[in-house]
């Protein structure tokens, strides 16, 4: 039985990088005693799947996992049993039965949309933006590779000020496997330090 | 600085993005315990003077955290100490060193207590102190100031840090910790000085109190006298034990990220009957108490569904000499089978009965297989009461590359009383000749791992006379081992002389060092256990500061009527007892497992009323058949 959870990794949790995101939910699979699936060979490893990196420091709302069982059950126990003993940080909105030949998780994400929240009052923020979005071209480069960032910006807007009095930003970037945009640096592009903003993943978009 | 659990998590917001391995700031793991503060009474915070992802894993501070999470008028929470990026930050931002669970300053709590398992933890310690706002030295606090209490294996030796900790508690910390945290209370609600807390203190069993021991030296510098300055407080202070070792903890906290050890930890079984004359661990954890197998088996598995952890460590000082554990090792694989769980089994003895065991976890084959024969030769093996003979480790080694491992680690010490360059080389041969038989049974897959450390005579053990090896010695033996060595197939690792040096000094000193481990973290000395934050100069320097000469430690061999600065501290085991067994290593002459023939190392007689109260199989000392001195039974 294959599955397919959509949650939320936030609070403290959201210092816990893929690996050891991997290693949670492995955990979280074995207190709840559900038949978790692994993989044969030497060294068995739990069939679970992620779709999709979040970079240390993020939250997000939109994370998705599929998860392999030795046996069929029926879903709402399932996902009473996982909810149970889910470690503070991580949220299970939802839980579907996927077919057990669809294509894996990370192969199918197309894009994603974040929110950036900026701590810190940048009284030119809006012209910053406007400098992004009217540039053709962002060379970049990243680990000794230069690319350019703008093509994989898909959309980026300025959210109205919210009650809490701080500014946001909506990106919208690509985040296909050879062709991934990444909000920090967008950030660094913007001249705008990462540790003064919150970045959370509202959405990720899978191919149509 | 900022004091607010609310301030520094908004300061922390903006430095964590920055710093390598966040999640060790953080908190909010799975199975953390978070009371409401002002609603509670007590606050303790148990310090880990280390990093976290080595912290974590420590056995002893989980017990004490579910303890005293448990009083209903009492909370414990975690701090351990920054790595070097974010103490940079937080000093930077002026963070104090903090609580995980709440977040609160360590200045504010009740009582700040210190692991100290090793004696490289020291200079962090004033370092946690110092990142608290905290006076480092015990007579600079106030009433306003927690109270500093330590424990752990390194305060058997407690002088070093005597200047620091009001209180230490000596030996096994389940019961004694209640009793202290009862005495604080009690202390507070009738709010009168400082002073009386630490005399009431000091006349619980097991506390030392330093400030209430008064210390004479003779003119060589030696110790002459130890006298107590109030009436009250224990004198020797004879260190605690539990007469029944208690239900495991099963709620470990699971990090959200990778530690040393990751894995459920079970203790099976407390102290060694082995004897083993460099083993400290072995002197000062007497007597040996078992669990039951059934106990192991429902603590495993009541841990496994509070964590999910996917391996359980089955600890002790000496597995194979737990007496059920054939049973529980097939109880162990019966249950667990099938769950992906891994198995470490650590301590075994070089025979063929501890090979079996491991083959009995299936699973465990991945790893290496570990022995430790502390020396090459015979002789070697005798003077340190490790007897194996040469046939059975080559036959023990060639069973284990027979049955499917691959790697076999063996562990050495140099530096051993009465050694020579002839002693060293054989480890070398030895290791070649274990390495042959690999290449026997499965050809060049065979591979050995040879890890050497130093020898250093540690306080409380039989080898408390001896007098260390110098640099030049120590280099000599590396540098032929490190020559003897080049073999594809066999990798060796040693330890760097000079952090021998450093741990002898600590491990033997006496007051006068409290002022060197001072100067030292002042010169910049800290993590000292870590290769590359190691400052040597930093603590030869901070000797030349205070005019102590360092070999007067580690570079002598002692009288056998010299008062050592550790004599105060009661293990049980008496000081002649270990003397005797000193001059029979000198003789070459063994003890065998004290199962089998009780020596009489003062353990019973230390413990007697506890032991008749408690007769049958879970102690492995005889029973205590005379008649109790008292009519109702002592309660520990």
């Amino acid at each position: 039985m294959r599955i397919r959870l959509t949650f939320s990794k936030i609070d403290a949790l959201r210092y816990t990088g893929h690996l050891d995101l991997f290693r949670s939910w492995e955990r979280t699979f074995r207190r709840s005693g559900l038949p978790l699936a692994y993989s044969q060979g030497f060294h068995p490893q739990p069939r679970l799947n992620l779709a999709c990196a979040l970079p240390l420091g993020f939250t997000s709302e939109c994370e998705m996992l599929d998860a392999w069982l030795e046996c069929n059950l029926p879903l709402q126990l399932v996902y009473q049993t996982i909810a149970g003993v889910l470690p503070p940080g991580l949220e299970i909105h939802g839980m579907d039965i996927i077919d057990d030949q669809a294509p894996a998780l990370q192969t199918q994400v197309a894009s994603a949309v974040y929110v950036i929240t900026f701590l810190d009052d940048i009284s030119d923020l809006d012209e910053r933006v406007q400098r992004i979005t009217s540039s053709e071209h962002l060379p970049r480069l990243r680990r000794n590779k230069s690319y350019d960032l703008r093509p994989l910006i898909e959309q980026i807007s300025l959210i109205p000020l919210s009650i809490d009095g701080n500014r946001k930003l909506r990106i919208h970037l690509s985040a296909r496997e050879s062709a991934t945009g990444r909000p920090e640096e967008l950030l660094d592009e913007m001249g705008i330090k990462f540790e003064t903003t919150r970045i959370h993943r509202v959405k990720i978009i899978f191919r149509s | 600085m900022v004091n607010t659990p609310a301030e520094i998590q908004l300061k922390l917001e903006r430095i964590l993005p920055k710093v390598q391995k966040p999640g060790r700031y953080t908190g909010g793991e799975l199975n953390e315990v978070v009371k409401q503060w002002d609603s509670i009474e007590t606050h303790v915070a148990l310090v880990f003077p280390d990093i976290y992802d080595i912290g974590m894993s420590n056995l002893g501070l989980a017990i004490l955290y579910e303890l005293l999470n448990q009083r209903s008028n009492t909370l414990a929470e975690r701090a351990y100490i920054p790595w070097i990026d974010m103490e940079a930050e937080m000093r930077k931002a002026g963070i104090p060193l903090y609580s995980l669970e709440s977040k609160q300053p360590l200045s504010a709590f009740d009582i700040v207590g210190f692991s100290l398992p090793y004696e490289t933890t020291y200079t962090n310690v004033l370092n946690a102190l110092d990142l608290s706002g905290i006076p480092l030295y015990s007579n600079e606090r106030n009433i306003t100031h927690p109270l500093i209490i330590a424990g752990g294996h390194a305060t058997f030796n407690p002088e070093p840090m005597h200047a620091f900790i009001e209180a230490f508690v000596i030996g096994e910390g389940e019961q004694v910790i209640h009793e202290v945290i009862d005495a604080y209370q009690i202390w507070k609600r009738l709010n009168i000085p400082r002073q009386d807390l630490l005399i009431n203190l000091s006349t619980i069993p097991g506390v030392y109190v330093p400030s209430l021991y008064q210390i004479n030296y003779m003119q060589d510098d030696t110790v002459d006298k130890i006298e107590k300055l109030d009436d009250r407080t224990n004198m020797p202070v004879r260190k605690r034990i539990i007469p029944i070792l208690p239900p495991p903890p099963t709620h470990f906290i699971v990090p959200n990220i990778e530690t040393v050890h990751n894995r459920v930890p079970i203790e099976i079984m407390r102290g060694c009957t082995r004897g083993c004359r460099f083993c400290h661990a072995g002197m000062v954890s007497r007597p040996v108490r078992e669990r039951s197998v059934s106990e192991i088996i429902q603590a495993i598995d009541d841990a496994l569904k509070n964590t999910g952890f996917e391996e359980i460590g089955l600890l002790s000082l000496s597995s194979s000499d737990y007496t059920h554990i054939t049973e529980l090792v097939k109880a162990v694989t019966e249950k667990f089978c099938g769950k992906h769980l891994g198995i470490s089994l650590p301590s075994l003895r070089i025979d063929s009965f501890s090979v079996e065991i491991m083959d009995l976890l299936k699973d465990s084959h991945h790893g290496g297989f570990t022995l430790a024969p502390e020396a090459a030769t015979e002789h070697m093996r005798n003077i340190i009461n490790k007897p194996v003979s040469t046939a059975q480790l080559l036959e023990t080694t060639h069973q284990i590359y027979s049955r499917g491992w691959t790697t076999i680690k063996l562990y050495f010490m140099i530096g051993h009383p009465e050694e020579t360059l002839d002693d060293v080389r054989a480890i070398a041969e030895l290791c070649k000749a274990v390495l042959a038989e690999g290449h026997k049974v499965i050809g060049r897959r065979a591979k050995l791992n040879v890890g050497v450390s130093t020898f250093i005579p540690k306080p409380h053990t039989p080898f408390q006379w001896v007098s260390c090896d110098s640099v030049e010695q120590i280099q000599a033996k590396q540098g032929l081992l490190r020559q003897e060595f080049r073999h594809r197939d066999i990798k060796l690792t040693w330890t760097d002389p000079d952090v021998t040096l450093l741990e002898a000094w600590l491990s033997r000193g006496d007051r006068r060092l409290a002022d060197v481990v001072f100067r030292a973290w002042q010169n910049g000395a800290k993590f000292d256990a870590w290769q590359d934050q190691f400052n040597f100069n930093a603590w030869t320097q901070a000797f030349a500061d205070c005019q102590i000469e360092p070999s007067f430690y580690t570079h002598r061999t002692r009288a056998l009527d010299e008062a050592f600065p550790w004599d105060h501290i009661n293990t049980g085991v008496r000081k002649k007892y270990l003397l005797q067994d000193y001059l029979l290593s000198q003789d070459s002459k063994t003890r065998s497992d004290c199962r089998q023939h009780c020596y009489a190392c003062g353990i019973l007689p230390t413990f007697a009323e506890m032991r008749r109260a408690n007769p049958g199989e879970s102690w492995a000392c005889p029973e205590v058949k005379s008649p109790s001195k008292f009519t109702v039974n002592k309660p520990y």
